[in-house]
């Protein structure tokens, strides 16, 4: 019984209490230094992505503000203007530290809006399948269970050979490939709240299957589903890339990350590395960031491992 | 399935713009249309396809003139190999790594081989290539980048892997396939280990006195092998999945880079005839898992039947 009241009252998250949940959480989230770093790296990434244009050189997609005079310098070099272009330019004198920036913001703004709208759908079936059962249930899960038998990649392949390159389509692409996997996490721990007594409390104070559904079950389904969508972002930016990089994702006019790759790489073997190279390294550090939060987020929301 | 796939693949895009040159004749232009059918109306299309798929004929490439299915055909011996080879370093690098990390779980270097192996998920296999470029190609010189090298021919089918010159051409790309499942290889061995070093048979053995090799060996690797094996099968149409990654990168001349091409260049019939294929492939290999699991492992089906 105890048990059952203080998950009550870690979802409702009263502020008066000292040791509240929320501090709880704090302390041991900063357990892990590794873990610490990584979220101050991805903070920082979304500050760049965000605030990238008040600090670059130039809009690298402007081509008034391109100087072809500085094209192809390597990192460090300094331009005919003075200055310094710290991951060197491209054929047509990008400064390559902003085409990172401007890649950054297109590539986590895809996989941000996919991932929100993914969510949203995934937990809508998953909690209405783990509510509801029976027909309802077997009926999404089999749907779910047909998608997820597939390969991200291959699923993404077919969508995008289908519908043709452009962002909105890539995001729709992420948003197929990804909802299952919420729905199918968000089912599994529906399927066990719902045997327990609060939910029977509320069903007997004849409230709305919506009610009960959005206002009691969701919160206590809801640690796996934060896990769960911090590595989503990850990896929708990685099959962004992939997909940008084999040249059915995004378009030329919208280069994120794994189209910078792309394009430099017809230059990597006649030296110019740089170009393939530095929004490499940017791609890299943002899904280990990523993923690294994700990992002690799951470390530290796991009931089992609280005990 | 087969309708969306085509009349998806048909708003993509006119091949006509593509493959024909704009300053060609008028004649010449009308010629062509008419000659791939393209004037027809659309469900005269989709009715022609599908009567000549079900007899076997998925049409002719546009830009071969081929079958699309014999097209893809000699694609795919270059994909098997790959995939094969790629299938064999994960499996003869992974099992001995997962046993080392179940064995000695809770030492330093179960930790490394556990990072090593979370590095090859969340990393993008694109990205990974590149680098193996750059190291070993560009900055080391010591193995080749692109193509398939020399090939000889057994039974009429090419093949790299009994040259020295293709060996060596197919080990970077080998490589960065090998990685997700060597990575999926590792986790599933050490857990199977960890899980059954608890188990009574290990105790009864070691109260035997049998020594600690001959217990990994012979009595816990028999039986971790179970699920092993079968998701060595799922992996096996993932790789064909992955390779289209793969072969982008070092320019492997196999199914997956004629898809990518296709897609480039429009070529409907064999984006269709491959869609098809793939996705058959996947479902004839889930099937055959599903059915060698619950035959291989009785508890599978004791859990289905108590539900």
């Amino acid at each position: 019984m105890n048990e059952i009241v203080d998950g009550g009252r870690r979802a409702g998250a009263p502020a008066a209490d000292r040791d509240t949940p929320f501090r709880r959480f704090v302390a041991d989230f900063t357990a892990s230094r590794i873990a610490v770093a990584a979220l101050v790296t991805f903070v920082t990434i979304i500050l760049v992505a965000l605030l990238g244009p008040l600090f670059t050189l130039q809009n690298p997609y402007d081509l008034a503000q391109l100087n072809l005079w500085d094209s192809g310098l390597p990192p460090g070099a300094t331009g005919t203007d003075g200055q310094v272009y710290l991951l060197g330019t491209d054929d047509q004198g990008r400064d390559m530290v902003s085409a990172v920036v401007y890649g950054l913001r297109i590539s986590l703004g895809v996989a941000i809006s996919s991932g929100v709208i993914a969510v949203i759908i995934g937990t809508t079936a998953g909690i209405v399948a783990g509510y509801f059962g029976g027909r309802v249930d077997t009926l999404i899960m089999r749907v779910v269970d047909m998608q997820l038998a597939f390969p991200a990649v291959l699923v993404a392949l077919i969508l995008l050979a289908v519908l043709g390159r452009g962002v909105d389509k890539i995001i729709f692409a992420l948003i197929t490939v990804q909802w299952a996997y919420y729905a199918r996490t968000v089912r599994s721990s529906a399927v066990v709240e719902r045997r327990k007594d609060y939910i029977a409390a509320a069903r007997c104070l004849s409230l709305g299957a919506g009610r009960v559904i959005f206002h009691h079950l969701l919160p206590n389904c809801i640690a796996p589903l934060i896990v769960l969508a911090t590595i989503e972002v990850a990896s929708a930016v990685a099959l962004e890339a992939t997909l940008s990089f084999l040249g059915v994702g995004l378009p030329v006019t919208e280069p994120s990350l794994g189209l910078l790759i792309s394009n430099g790489y017809q230059y990597m073997l006649s030296g110019r590395y740089w170009l393939s190279f530095y929004p490499g390294v940017a791609l890299l550090i943002t899904i280990v960031s990523i993923n690294l939060v994700g990992d002690q987020l799951r470390d530290v929301l796991n009931p089992r491992l609280q005990e | 399935m087969s309708l969306v796939v085509f009349v998806g693949v048909y708003a993509i895009g006119n091949p006509i713009t593509v493959l024909i040159d704009p300053r060609a004749p008028q004649e010449a232009i009308q010629r062509a249309i008419h000659d791939l059918g393209l004037d027809r109306p659309l469900y005269e299309q989709y009715f022609f396809f599908l009567k000549n798929a079900l007899a076997g004929h998925l049409g002719n490439s546009f830009v071969f003139n081929e079958p699309a299915l014999w097209v893809i055909m000699q694609r795919f011996p270059a994909t098997l190999e790959l995939t094969l080879t790629a299938m064999v370093i994960a499996s003869v690098t992974g099992l001995p790594l997962g046993l080392i990390a179940g064995y000695w779980s809770d030492k330093p270097v179960s930790r490394v081989i556990m990072t090593g192996s979370i590095l090859g998920f969340i990393l993008p296999s694109f990205w990974v290539g590149l680098m193996l470029i750059i190291v070993f190609s560009i900055e080391l010189g010591y193995l080749p980048a692109t193509g398939r090298g020399a090939t000889v021919a057994i039974f009429g089918v090419e093949t790299s892997l009994l040259t020295l010159d293709g060996l060596r051409h197919i080990l970077l790309p080998a490589i960065n396939l090998s990685l997700f499942p060597m990575a999926l290889i590792i986790r599933l061995t050490r857990a199977g280990v960890r899980e059954h070093l608890q188990l009574d048979y290990v105790k009864y053995a070691r109260a035997k006195g049998l020594t600690n090799r001959r217990i990994l060996f012979t009595h816990v690797l028999k039986n971790i092998m179970i699920p092993v094996i079968t998701v060595m099968g799922l992996l096996f149409g993932l790789i064909i999945a992955f390779a289209v990654v793969t072969e982008s990168v070092f320019a492997w001349p196999g199914m997956g880079k004629l898809i990518i091409d296709s897609i480039t260049l429009l070529d409907r019939p064999v984006i269709v005839a491959y869609l098809l294929l793939t996705v058959g492939l996947f479902i004839v290999i889930n099937l055959v898992v599903d059915i060698l699991y619950s035959i291989l492992d009785p508890r599978v089906r004791l859990s289905e039947e108590t539900r």
